[in-house]
């Protein structure tokens, strides 16, 4: 039991008439990362809203070690799809900010920020402006920034939703590196089934409005995985014709 | 199998002034030759002029330098025989969905009996019967979209340009768009340029893909693609020509690692 780290259980909710998320149960262990897919609109946004408590669950509860989801008590962090660092900060200020709003050291500041620096490589533009960067190392920035937090819980919602392959490649080996680092507990929404696979110990697949579960799926496939192998192809297939409704 | 060349872009070269003396190039010297009844994918990075090239292309600019020609006769204006569909659907709010679809045969005088026909024909084709009268708002963005390309069909035109049509869609409304727009183009046979700047999408359509420098743009490289079609877009072959795309651009990356 202990070795869950987030445990969903029977969350339910409707706007008014529409029922989008309906009784939906699930268990996150410790240090896991975890995908989320299904069809367009079937309500992964206000999945994550309500893990966030950005809105509050017609039922249902949300339990991280064991206590109810409170943001006043755990770290919760979120990537959003759109980079969202803080334009008026440099990059180290922007890393930074949240563990200073959470009030840590001065010292676990400078060590976790050094850190995050090195694994993104961005040691040499600490002291620029977000806006000096191109739209994708914002994109890390707001990543790196999450990760710093020792979040007990991370959510990205496509955050590589707009990068084309090339790109996205190289930033799911950076995340995989980060969390590796941090040994964060991950939910990470995307529509992309490949990056999924890539990513996932576990890919949670949901069905059409309103969502419920349809599967919870093991990737045990070691990394670093190779897109072109023949056991990926066959989890890409298989979660593919599970969502597919064209 | 013999191919008719349809559209010839020779050498042409575009700038921009942008302050005294100062110029900013956005093509450098393109030449490319576009057959009959092809399927052909431009694929490049943000801003390296794709559009700029279509906008010539469709003879809504002209190169500084350099000529392109349809069927032997040099472009020189807008022309009725160049359909554009657009990233941002560009369908008319206030007219219903078949209005929209006959606005092109309407605007030339044609019959009303005659363009609804036609008009008909695409809307069936696109998958829209049943949506005939309802209006833009009502619809979902891959609907919107569908609109736009009924309405370029429904012009006849001698060559079909889309900017980027799926670049706004969720990424399952793009494969199923993707999958369908490769069927329209399987029955209604039209010389096609889509462009685009995501590789996956590019082998999912083309039957041959012209990939641009950064700006200014040149050609780097055309790759045919001989997979039938609707294509496997986790086959082996695919895979591997989806990876030596990707290999030819360049990934720019602000890093030291």
């Amino acid at each position: 039991m202990s070795e869950n780290k987030i445990q969903v259980k029977n969350l339910t909710h409707a706007f008014g008439d529409l029922l989008v998320l309906d009784d939906i149960s699930f268990n996150i262990k410790n240090e896991e990362f975890v995908c989320v897919v299904g069809p367009t609109g079937c309500g992964k946004t206000t999945f994550l809203n309500l893990l966030t408590r950005l809105i509050i669950p017609t039922s249902g509860e949300i339990l991280i070690d064991g206590i109810p989801a409170d943001p006043k008590i755990h770290n919760i962090s979120f990537a959003f799809q759109e980079p969202s660092a803080f334009p008026w900060l440099t990059v180290e200020e922007n890393i930074a900010y949240g563990m200073k709003i959470k009030k840590e050291s001065k010292d676990v500041i400078k060590k976790r920020t050094d850190e995050v620096l090195n694994l993104l490589g961005l040691q040499k533009f600490r002291k620029q402006y977000p806006h000096q960067l191109s739209v994708s190392s914002e994109q890390r920035i707001v990543i790196g920034r999450s990760f710093a937090m020792h979040p007990d819980l991370l959510l990205m919602d496509e955050p590589y939703g707009q990068m084309d392959i090339k790109m996205r490649f190289y930033l799911e080996d950076e995340v995989i590196r980060l969390w590796k680092n941090f040994k964060s507990t991950v939910i990470f929404i995307t529509h992309n089934i490949e990056e999924a696979i890539y990513l996932a110990d576990k890919v949670i697949i949901l069905t059409n409005k309103p969502a419920k579960i349809k599967e919870e799926l093991e990737i045990n496939i070691p990394r670093p995985r190779d897109i072109a192998s023949k056991e990926f192809i066959e989890y890409r297939k298989y979660v593919t014709d599970q969502i597919k409704w064209w | 199998m013999d191919k008719k060349l349809r559209l010839r872009i020779n050498e042409i070269s575009k700038s921009y002034k942008l302050k005294k003396k100062d110029y900013h190039k956005v093509i450098d010297s393109l030449s490319l030759d576009i057959f009959d009844n092809e399927f052909l994918v431009i694929l490049g990075p943000g801003h390296c002029g794709k559009t700029v090239l279509l906008n010539i292309i469709a003879g809504l600019e002209t190169p500084d330098v350099g000529f392109v020609e349809l069927d032997g006769v040099k472009i020189d204006g807008p022309n009725p025989d160049m359909g554009m569909v657009f990233q941002k659907t560009g369908v008319f709010p206030w007219l219903t969905v078949m209005e929209n679809v006959e606005l092109g045969p309407r605007f030339k005088g044609e019959a009303k009996s005659e363009r609804r026909e036609r008009a008909q024909k695409y809307i069936n084709l696109v998958g829209l019967q049943g949506f005939e009268s309802h209006r833009p708002p009502q619809l979902s963005g891959g609907m919107k979209q569908r609109v736009g390309i009924a309405r370029a069909y429904t012009n006849n035109p001698e060559i079909l340009i889309m900017d980027e049509p799926f670049g706004a869609l969720d990424a399952q409304t793009r494969y199923s768009m993707e999958e369908e727009i490769s069927n329209i183009w399987s029955i209604e046979k039209r010389t096609v340029i889509f462009v685009t700047n995501n590789i996956e999408e590019a082998l999912a359509l083309g039957d041959r893909i012209v990939l641009l420098t950064e700006c200014p743009a040149r050609v780097k490289e055309i790759y045919e693609v001989n997979m039938p079609r609707p294509r496997d877009l986790m086959s082996e072959e695919f895979l591997l020509l989806r990876q030596k795309i990707s290999e030819n651009t360049d990934l720019s990356i602000d890093s030291e690692v």
